[in-house]
């Protein structure tokens, strides 16, 4: 029934309009509606003689995925679906959006677009994993991104789902999934980490940096098997004047030992948003590739390369929450900032692994008057700066997991709220205010990030 | 028609019935009760009345190992505490319970399902699923799409890859799990009355024909209650213990 099918066959009642995409796999079209195309797609896996097995599998495993998957922006909603023996499609939402790997023409980019366009994507990823989801098959033509600035990943055909039972595991004999961004353990088979997803997404920041692929183009399992020994060539050594902290994310995430990458995609978004505050470590440096001893003695390793174990479900994401503390712009109120500090040594107590971002909103430069206002500016964000350093100094908790931020916006409640959607954090602590003249500045900005904020809210009260 | 499956209940009325119930509440309209019906606990006979009268109604009910203790079968597999609690249940039970556990076959067979209380390979044999050879010996023993089974007391799903070689799978508590019938499946549905993984919860599984998907659950029952009664029927200790901690 559906080999001959193309612009104006029928299928269920879903009327086809105009081919989208056709892939290996499987194609795509719009669907057509009595006023032209509908906000929806059609999918249809390549079946019948000469076509791969793998494609029914990937089909299942799509419909299985994408129905546990929660509503949400990061990924199409499955709208309807055909039975696998008779007749199987997809019916998702249309996703209005651009491909990345239309911005491959244009590599290498300026390190803003890539952090910008990265932190989107790893924002996309966490929302999956969060949801016991690893993709597994990351590459620029997954990704879409919408005119928001939003993330959208397409194409679950080989993700897995750490509810369900792994259809793919058992059939493939190959390593599945595009070579070019496959992390180490996947090559050995392993199909149940989401740290291989920050693999593939430190391969894509690699090829908008350099213009290159991290491990090239392999044409062999034994050529595949090198990235189980072999680091990349440092973004550094092949365009000059690469900023520090991007080599040090990209590298970062292509480790390849997963327990040496990010924890967490939230935790490559928070890098990817604030350049200023990544840990620059030895990685950074970097300018040319292992020195042979090195390689030796990791291909000698690699021979019996143990892939680190899948964490398990509950605890898939790394256990790094963000907590958000909002500390108010240099008010004096110390009796506030001693009271904010003790919350957020609790919150370090209760959990030894989260990472703190201490954060105050001042107001826009452009709002400060005067002629060298550039100037002042700057001096200003350095004294809240040391202000922020002054209230953190007594934290019991290593550099590496505190984060300071000055914000610069006329809206501080508003500031705050984004803050805490984009670094994706947990917990927020703000303080409640004290006299009523700080009220009538303070009370809403509090009562508003209780009202917005997309995660839990303490409001702080010095005892009296 | 969305099945309740049941199985390995050893004579545990308060995780049946709060199975039961739990079964109920989410709209299963069929019954079936894996073998294992007595043993260890303290009420064989309300258990077994209970299942009789689903019995009557059409629920489908396997004989398990320690049923067939009951019946005088010889079984050495079955450790002291075991063999203790059979020679109780057995002088509990009146003629009429007697007649039902002799009434019961070791599979039954419906459409495309088998249930079965342990390996469909051999099915008086008593052979734990435990690994990937009994899995497989169990599945290729019939051409049923689905083989339900307990007597393994850890929930367990299975599905046969393309080259006969059965996929392990340990299910999630609460997530339907897709299972179309395109492909073969063993499932291990899990003790209801004695579960072992260090979860005091009672197990039981609920296929969904219609959609083909197949959920397992963890139903909180109140286990001191029944240890209790081990403990006032003079059974072993252990078997009291091992309700409390899941062990």
């Amino acid at each position: 029934m559906l080999e001959a099918i193309g612009p104006g066959s029928h299928i269920d009642g879903f009327v086809l309009g105009e081919l989208v995409h056709r892939g290996s796999m499987a194609s795509i079209y719009r669907l057509a509606g009595p006023d032209g195309p509908l906000p929806l797609i059609i999918k249809i896996p390549r079946l019948g003689a000469g076509e791969r097995a793998v494609n029914v599998i990937a089909f299942e495993v799509c419909r299985m995925v994408l129905g546990a998957l929660a509503q949400g922006s990061h990924y199409p909603t499955l709208v309807a679906y055909g039975d696998v023996e008779t007749t199987p499609y997809l019916v998702m939402g249309w996703i209005d959006g651009v491909r990345l790997d239309e911005r491959l023409a244009r590599v290498p980019l300026p390190p803003d677009e890539i952090a910008q366009v990265g932190a989107a994507l790893a924002l996309a990823l966490h929302d999956i994993h969060r949801q016991d989801v690893a993709h597994l098959d990351l590459k620029p033509t997954n990704v879409l991104y919408r005119p928001n600035g939003e993330a959208v990943l397409v194409d679950f055909g080989l993700a897995h789902h750490a509810h369900y039972p792994d259809l793919l595991a058992e059939e493939l004999r190959m390593p599945v999934g595009n070579w070019v961004y496959m992390s180490p353990e996947q090559v050995l088979g392993v199909r149940c980490d989401p740290r291989s997803d920050i693999y593939a997404l430190g391969a894509i920041l690699y090829q908008l940096a350099t213009g290159r692929l991290p491990q090239g183009h392999p044409r062999s399992v034994r050529e595949l098997r090198r990235r189980l020994y072999r680091s990349p060539v440092p973004p550094r050594a092949l365009v000059a004047g690469t900023a520090a902290w991007l080599q040090e994310i990209i590298l970062r995430c292509l480790e390849i030992d997963a327990r040496d990458r990010y924890a967490s995609a939230a935790d490559v978004a928070s890098d990817l948003a604030n350049p200023g505050a990544v840990i620059l470590t030895e990685r950074s440096e970097r300018t040319r590739s292992e020195a042979w001893p090195t390689l030796a003695r990791r291909w000698l390793y690699s021979r019996r390369f143990q892939p680190a174990p899948c964490p398990p479900p509950s605890t898939r994401i790394g256990p790094a929450p963000i907590v958000l503390v909002a500390i108010p712009p240099s008010n004096g109120d110390e009796p506030l900032l001693e009271a904010m500090r003790e919350a957020a040594k609790q919150v370090i107590a209760a959990d030894a692994s989260c990472r703190i971002a201490g954060v105050t909103v001042v107001p826009a430069a452009a709002a400060l008057s005067g002629t060298r206002h550039e100037e002042s500016a700057t001096g200003r964000h350095i004294r809240h700066l040391v202000e922020l350093r002054r209230w953190a100094r007594s934290l019991p908790l290593p550099e590496e997991r505190l984060t300071l931020h000055v914000l610069e916006s006329d809206k501080p409640a508003a500031a705050l709220v984004d803050y805490a959607r984009m670094n994706d954090v947990e917990q927020v602590l703000v303080g409640a205010p004290r006299s009523v003249v700080a009220a009538r500045l303070f009370r809403s900005v509090c009562a508003q990030v209780v009202a917005e904020a997309p995660c839990s809210v303490t409001v702080v009260r010095p005892r009296v | 028609m969305k099945l309740a499956l049941f199985a390995d209940i050893h004579s545990n009325l308060e995780a049946l019935t709060a199975c039961l119930a739990h079964a109920g509440a989410i709209g299963a309209d069929r019954y079936g009760f894996l073998g294992d019906l007595v043993g260890y606990g303290a009420d064989p006979v309300p258990v077994l009345e209970l299942i009789e009268d689903h019995a009557r109604d059409g629920a489908i009910v396997v004989l398990g190992n320690h049923d067939a203790a009951v019946l005088g079968r010889p079984d050495d597999t079955l450790n002291i505490y075991a063999q203790a609690a059979i020679g109780w249940t057995r002088a509990q039970l009146a003629p009429r319970h007697r007649a039902f556990l002799e009434s019961l076959p070791l599979t039954v067979r419906d459409d495309d399902m088998l249930f079965v209380h342990a390996s469909a390979a051999a099915p008086g044999q008593w052979i734990y699923v435990s690994s990937l050879r009994e899995a497989r010996e169990s599945m290729r023993a019939t051409d049923a799409g689905y083989v339900f089974s307990g007597h393994v007391h850890e929930q367990k799903l299975f599905y046969m890859g393309a080259d006969g070689r059965p996929m392990p799978f340990r299910p999630v508590a609460g997530t339907p799990i897709p299972t179309p019938k395109h492909r073969r499946w063993l499932a291990i549905v899990g003790s209801a009355g004695q579960p072992r993984d260090r979860s005091n919860q009672a197990c039981y599984a609920l296929a969904d024909r219609e959609r083909s998907r197949l959920t397992f659950y963890r139903v909180p029952y109140d286990f001191s209650r029944a240890a209790k009664k081990i403990r006032s029927a003079g059974l072993p200790e252990r078997a009291a213990r091992r309700l409390e901690r899941g062990t």
